[in-house]
């Protein structure tokens, strides 16, 4: 890109801040609008029992764990390829660790109340808090649920922490342009940043020790994830490949959601000079591979049970290859693997529209592959007897929750992008001029050089 | 030693009557969810008979087979349960306290014999049943999950009564409804760790079998049959 002053950056990124369009207002009421009826459709579920849900015997979870997965899935997007670009000095990682990191929170929030709106009694949910009760008793530390309390938990502190770290230098740069009311509570956000050199070389530090921390942390949240299912003797979920396999297809649609986060942000905020088609070739190659690694996991999970042959575990193999989940697989396949190979591997197709329209058909895909793995292992379990009569269907209630939490997270990222600037300004201005970055001194990074507040 | 309670169910004496279930539902309070919720597949029957068919009309054969939960000794629904509400009593029940259930479900998911039943909304009774509910057994409200429990309230009786009268509990004094209603006394209920007892004499039979014993659960409930029930004609 043609190199730009520090000003101009400084205009292009903040304008969104600055500025708030009718249409704007109107996108962010509509989403709003969905949000409240996911949110009336939970009241209405607690108001009358959670059999307003679809579910049943034996198919216990359905829509909402689905869910559940897939959101806590995309979260890997953004802390964890932040985490492992910044650890690798990939230099083209700046315009783009923002976006990510962000992608992380609000999915993770999102997902963490999944855990919530599915039990039978909501309202009860704190008795997962390990608190000295008049209960006299602790949560038990031998569920896997409990597992997913803690890591979720921990990942959504390292994660916030991650994101704000960094945003430090920035509050200060918006605070110093700020009148009045937003000024206050912008200064209070930069905790007295000042840019002295001893605060740039404490912000190197945490960041370079959170980046570290918070990898392991992501690899544990899946994997925990992973085992609500594997640790139960439910044919089909009972394997040891589920926490790698879990983790690897959290990072492909994590990748996925990423790519289609920059491309909104590139069009409506007029990106087009900062996020480039380099970031999503080389989002695109991630991506790549992240599909040929699912492919990978799907062909040993399924092969190795194939030539298993263990009765149950055929039965739930031959439902979802065969049976009535058959067009829903060969859908997912068709989308996780089908669309975005030939697309990503050819380079004359890694465009921005191509790597977009991959990215759509992971998302769709990974939606559909934690569907599958839930519903049909539930479906027919051990005894026949047992199997289910009438199959799972959502009702309404699922629906319209389900497409609340996606009005959510364009909601939430489009009011922080209202109030934060998406792209990090300082990272992008020491990427501009790399002799500054080390020798952090004031002069390069504006936000530093004036008003001390002291 | 504490007790083991235990139970051995004979399928060459079943007749696929259904008193156990009927004796199941009117001890247990069980609820009765109407038509639209029993065709989706949420009816609650603690106890049931599954029935299976072997050849074609006009030579059918039927199997019953009464299924109750098995009160695992390795139980995959405990561990799961983030609450302690489904935990491991010491006389080998697998206790169910519905005050502590928020309902996950996972318990559910986990039970390989489908087992456990969820009440999806607050209970309800037809009229007059609501006339002869047990007081001795609480009744669930929405949001939680239930299962069999042996008749604990029956178990806990007759306990309560042996020591009033200091005196040890005679094997056969406790009897859950199901084995109490059965007319051809299929169900055996008593303490598998005294030897003498006569499920324990049961449970030694050549004709036991454990259901899905390859999972590895270890149930409580034995199951006798003959060779006839594996296809062989005669015994």
């Amino acid at each position: 890109m043609a190199q730009k002053t520090p000003e101009q950056i400084n205009d292009d990124l903040l304008r969104p801040l600055q500025a708030t369009s009718l249409k704007y207002k109107l996108i962010l009421a509509f989403f709003f609008a969905i949000v409240v009826a996911a949110g009336l459709a939970f009241a209405h579920q607690i108001d009358y029992g959670i059999g307003v849900a679809g579910i049943r015997r034996p198919v216990f979870w359905g829509f909402y764990i689905t869910n559940f997965v897939f959101w806590i899935g995309l979260s890997h997007a953004g802390t964890l390829i932040s985490a492992i670009l910044r650890l690798c000095n990939a230099t083209w990682r700046r315009p783009v660790t923002r976006c990510a990191e962000v992608i992380t929170v609000f999915a993770l929030s999102i997902g963490a109340t999944f855990p919530v709106i599915h039990l039978g009694r909501p309202w009860l949910a704190f008795w997962l808090f390990p608190y000295p009760s008049e209960r006299g008793i602790w949560p038990n530390v031998r569920s896997p649920l409990l597992w997913d309390f803690f890591a979720i938990n921990t990942y959504l502190l390292g994660s916030v922490t991650f994101l704000l770290l960094p945003m430090i230098p920035d509050f200060a740069l918006v605070r110093d342009r700020a009148m009045g009311f937003r000024k206050k509570i912008y200064s209070a956000l930069s905790l007295g940043w000042t840019g002295t050199p001893k605060q740039w070389h404490r912000l190197e530090t945490a960041m370079h020790i959170m980046a570290i921390a918070v990898i392991p942390v992501a690899v544990s949240v899946h994997s925990i994830v992973s085992w609500d299912f594997a640790m139960a003797p439910v044919p089909m979920w009972h394997s040891t490949i589920f926490a790698p396999y879990f983790v690897a297809g959290a990072i492909f649609s994590g990748i996925a959601a990423l790519i289609i986060a920059m491309a909104l942000l590139r069009k409506f905020l007029h990106l087009e000079e900062y996020l480039l088609p380099i970031h999503f070739e080389n989002l695109g190659k991630l991506l790549l591979v992240m599909s040929l690694l699912w492919f990978y996991f799907v062909a040993s999970e399924r092969l190795t049970a194939w030539y298993g042959n263990e009765p149950s575990e055929m039965t739930v193999l031959l439902l979802t290859q065969r049976g009535s989940f058959s067009p829903l697989f060969w859908t997912m396949v068709f989308c996780n693997f089908l669309i975005p190979f030939p697309i990503l591997a050819i380079k004359k197709f890694r465009t921005i529209t191509g790597c977009v329209i991959a990215s759509i058909g992971v998302v769709i895909g990974m939606w559909l592959e934690r569907f599958l793995i839930i519903v049909p292992s539930l479906s027919r379990k051990y005894l026949p007897y047992a199997w289910v009569t009438a199959p799972y269907r959502p009702t309404w209630v699922e629906l319209t929750i389900t497409a609340g939490t996606f009005a959510a997270m364009v909601m939430l990222y489009m009011l922080f992008s209202k109030f934060i600037p998406i792209i990090s300004v300082w990272e992008l201005k020491a990427g501009q001029h790399p002799e500054a970055e080390g020798a952090v001194t004031g002069h390069k990074l504006p936000a530093g050089s004036e008003a001390g507040a002291d | 030693m504490a007790r083991q309670w235990g139970m051995v169910i004979d399928l060459d004496r079943c007749t696929g009557c259904e008193a156990c279930v009927v004796a199941c539902r009117a001890e247990n309070n069980i609820a009765t969810v109407g038509d639209d919720q029993a065709a989706r597949g949420r009816a609650i029957h603690w106890l049931r008979v599954e029935r299976y068919y072997e050849g074609d009309f006009p030579d059918v054969k039927v199997k019953f087979m009464p299924v109750m939960c098995q009160q695992c000794g390795a139980a995959p629904c405990e561990p799961v349960c983030p609450t302690f509400a489904s935990y491991h009593t010491e006389e080998g029940l697998n206790g169910q306290i519905y005050n502590r259930c928020i309902g996950t479900r996972y318990c559910s998911n986990a039970c390989p014999y489908n087992l456990r039943f969820f009440n999806f909304y607050n209970a309800s009774w037809d009229k007059p049943l609501d006339l002869q509910l047990n007081p001795d057994v609480s009744v669930r409200g929405v949001g939680v999950m239930e299962k069999c429990t042996f008749c604990v309230q029956r178990i806990k009786a007759s306990e309560i009564q042996a020591e009033a009268e200091k005196r040890p509990l005679k094997d056969g004094e406790v009897r859950p409804a199901c084995v109490q209603s059965c007319p051809t006394r299929a169900m055996v209920f008593g303490d598998l760790n005294d030897p003498t007892s006569e499920v324990a004499r049961l449970a030694r039979s050549n004709r036991a079998t454990k259901l899905l014993e390859e999972v590895g659960t270890l149930p409580q409930v034995t199951y006798l049959k003959r060779d006839s029930w594996n296809g062989a004609e005669n015994s």
